[in-house]
């Protein structure tokens, strides 16, 4: 009869749809985070470098009219941001955790000061694929119209674990993270290797950013991250470091993340606003699950201090 | 003949130095954090001018109005000290678990749910108790949340091993959704149509001003909480375990200290201390929680503690400055065509610096008199 209407079967396709636009920024920060602790450092600060990072692509594709631009000047952005942290980390006696509480915060107000001017105009966004193109419902489509990005992602985190094991770079991290004495008995430089992986971090986190502005929402404000950058960190320990997993749990904080919308979109509103705690719920319950007082995590960078 | 003469003058002065030499000691010791400190603000500013040069503008003009707008007339003193008000407690909620060894971010989850505690014990009482008694209600729920919306966050650190900064940050965004359902639920006033609010504090229930100002209660019981913290962490037996099982926790566990009742303890307070912020939002400038409490005192609040070192009395003087700087953002803004996040790009600054400048701490031997030179 109403042939739009595809009733309460709408909730899992919306959680779907849901996961796999959500969860995007999600592979990114994670991925990024994953390289970081992986040379056992730990960049809190992600979330100013995906705000900056968001900016940063809404402007240069406002300015040149080219999303993919956005996207490179975002990941230079995030490149910097990591490099500030590793720099500045590399020094004795400088903590890394609050070090990245401050350039979470140094972030969030340089994207705010200069992406001022850039909240009013409209910036071209970022093609998706539409693999839906079979299906009659509009629904459907819709749920099956997937960003190029959720993709790239996807095959990255592929790629990640496949080169932790099999690359001398992923090796060379790996010892790294493991032990900074080990590492340095071998000739590597721990703090140059930190600096390297906490930079390209920062550059995977702002392609996060930059889907945010250019995609879903797809627009440029001072409240466009709730929180995803601080969230990937407490992804990365459920993923137990591995990059498979990162993606996996990306696509479960996605779902999570929808469930509040899909619902209000079927006419549920009562505990509106406790659904959209749930990601933060699902984050909170999942690290008290797999944490334990006695014993370091399994799969956890042995000179991380995350986890000491 | 002149060496002789050389050493004859020389003789005097070095002896009185000896005398002085434990005074100097002292002073070597004590200057070190003030040095290190205002050397990083002043770098940090230097900074922040560069950036300001870069998009054109006058650092000066910048400076002169920040002074003026902060502290320049006994109006905008009292509106930096109103300001400051929140960040002394929000800031303590960073400072008392960070003597544990604990980075705490979450104040922000504490004070709005402190601020909703306070309001939602309110409504039964207002009319029939006098202010005094309403505002002890109000103070004791919203210390009660915030002490178990952070103590948890301890609790999970000791007995299962969550790492403390995240967990915080997740219960603060929790705490926000959790205000947000209250205010636009339950406890909603049917009167609040634009902004959701629960029912405003008639307004003789309002927690007045300090007498021959124009800044209220708040501030007083921030510098109070402040002083208190100082007696706890410096001259209590429970603050000297406290500073040990922060130094080395494997040391304070030897010695048989209560460590998971110390951490659930401080951050207990810490997180009442938050809470309190909240009830004197609600009590002496919103009269209602609303999604104003969600201003980021929190925030700035752990910026406080990180430039005052964790030290509760070293925050009075720190949290006034910082809110002298926010007080000066509006001038900014109007004066100089500046975004209001002028002053978050400033705190940012001022906050990479002065972590960076820990790396500083015994590297100069002038403030280790057991490397000075023995005369």
């Amino acid at each position: 009869m109403d042939d739009s209407g595809i009733g309460i079967w709408g909730v899992p396709l919306a959680i779907f749809s849901g996961a796999i636009r959500v969860s995007t920024p999600f592979i990114f920060v994670s991925l990024g985070e994953t390289i970081t602790e992986r040379s056992g450092r730990i960049n809190l600060g992600l979330e100013g470098t995906l705000v900056f990072g968001a900016m940063t692509a809404y402007a240069v594709a406002v300015m040149t009219g080219s999303p993919a631009l956005g996207v490179l000047a975002a990941m230079a952005a995030g490149a910097v941001f990591g490099t500030i942290h590793g720099w500045i980390c590399k020094w004795p006696k400088v903590n890394d955790i609050a070090i990245g509480i401050a350039m979470m915060q140094f972030g969030l107000g340089l994207a705010f000061f200069l992406g001022k001017s850039f909240i009013q105009p409209v910036a071209p966004k970022l093609p998706s694929i539409p693999l839906g193109g079979w299906a009659s419902s509009p629904q459907v489509q819709a749920a099956l119209n997937i960003n190029v990005l959720f993709f790239i992602g996807a095959a990255l985190a592929v790629f990640l674990w496949w080169a932790f094991k099999n690359t001398r770079v992923g090796l060379i991290l790996r010892v790294v993270g493991d032990s900074t004495d080990a590492a340095r008995a071998m000739g590597i430089h721990p703090d140059r290797i930190r600096l390297l992986a906490t930079a390209v971090g920062g550059a995977l986190a702002a392609i996060g950013g930059a889907y945010l502005s250019l995609y879903y929402p797809g627009s440029w404000n001072e409240g466009i991250s709730s929180g995803q950058g601080l969230m990937a960190v407490a992804l990365v320990i459920f993923a137990r470091w591995n990059p498979i997993g990162c993606f996996l749990a990306a696509l479960l904080f996605g779902g999570a993340g929808a469930l509040g919308p899909a619902l209000q979109s079927v006419g549920v509103t009562q505990g509106y606003y406790l659904f959209y705690a749930a990601p933060y719920v699902l984050t909170l319950a999942i690290l008290i699950a797999t944490s334990s007082p006695t014993r370091s995590l399994a799969g956890a960078p042995g000179a991380l201090s995350l986890t000491k | 003949m002149t060496v002789q003469a050389n050493d004859q003058g020389l003789s005097l002065p070095a002896s009185s130095l000896a005398s002085l030499r434990p005074v100097l000691e002292w002073l070597a010791r004590r200057a070190e954090p003030v040095v290190i400190s205002l050397g990083a603000v002043i770098a940090g500013l230097a900074l922040f001018s560069l950036f300001i040069l870069a998009i054109g503008k006058s650092p000066v003009t910048l400076f002169q109005l920040m002074y003026t707008g902060g502290f320049g007339s006994w109006f905008s003193v009292q509106n930096s000290l109103s300001r400051a008000a929140p960040l002394l407690l929000t800031a303590l909620c960073v400072a008392l678990p960070a003597r544990l060894g604990l980075v705490i971010i979450g104040g922000e989850g504490a004070v709005v749910l402190g601020g909703v505690a306070a309001a939602a014990a309110a409504m039964p009482f207002v009319g029939s108790v006098p202010p005094l008694l309403l505002f002890i209600v109000m103070a004791t729920a919203a210390m009660l949340v915030g002490a178990v919306w952070i103590g948890f966050a301890g609790f999970l650190r000791h007995y299962r091993g969550v790492n403390e900064t995240i967990s915080s940050l997740l219960l603060a965004y929790i705490a926000i959704a959790l205000m947000n359902q209250f205010v636009e639920g339950v406890l909603r006033d049917p009167a609040s149509l634009n902004k959701p609010s629960t029912k405003p504090l008639p307004a003789q229930y309002m927690m007045g001003d300090i007498p021959g100002m124009d800044v209220h209660w708040g501030l007083v019981i921030g510098v109070l909480a402040c002083i208190l913290s100082w007696v706890l962490i410096e001259i209590t037996s429970y603050g000297f375990a406290a500073r040990i099982a922060g130094g080395n926790v494997r040391a304070a566990q030897i010695q048989g200290l209560p460590v998971g009742r110390l951490i659930v303890g401080f951050t207990g307070l810490a997180g009442s201390f938050a809470g309190l912020a909240g009830m004197i939002e609600v009590a002496a400038v919103q009269g209602a929680a609303n999604g104003s409490l969600a201003a980021g005192y929190g925030y700035t609040g752990i910026l406080v503690a990180f430039l005052a070192r964790h030290n509760p009395l070293a925050i009075i003087p720190v949290a006034i400055l910082l809110g002298g700087i926010e007080a000066s953002g509006g001038l900014i803004q109007r004066r100089m065509g500046l975004p209001d996040a002028t002053v978050l790009v400033l705190q940012g600054t001022l906050f990479i610096v002065i972590l960076f400048c820990e790396t500083f701490y015994g590297r100069f031997r002038i403030f280790n008199p057991d490397l000075w030179k023995r005369s």
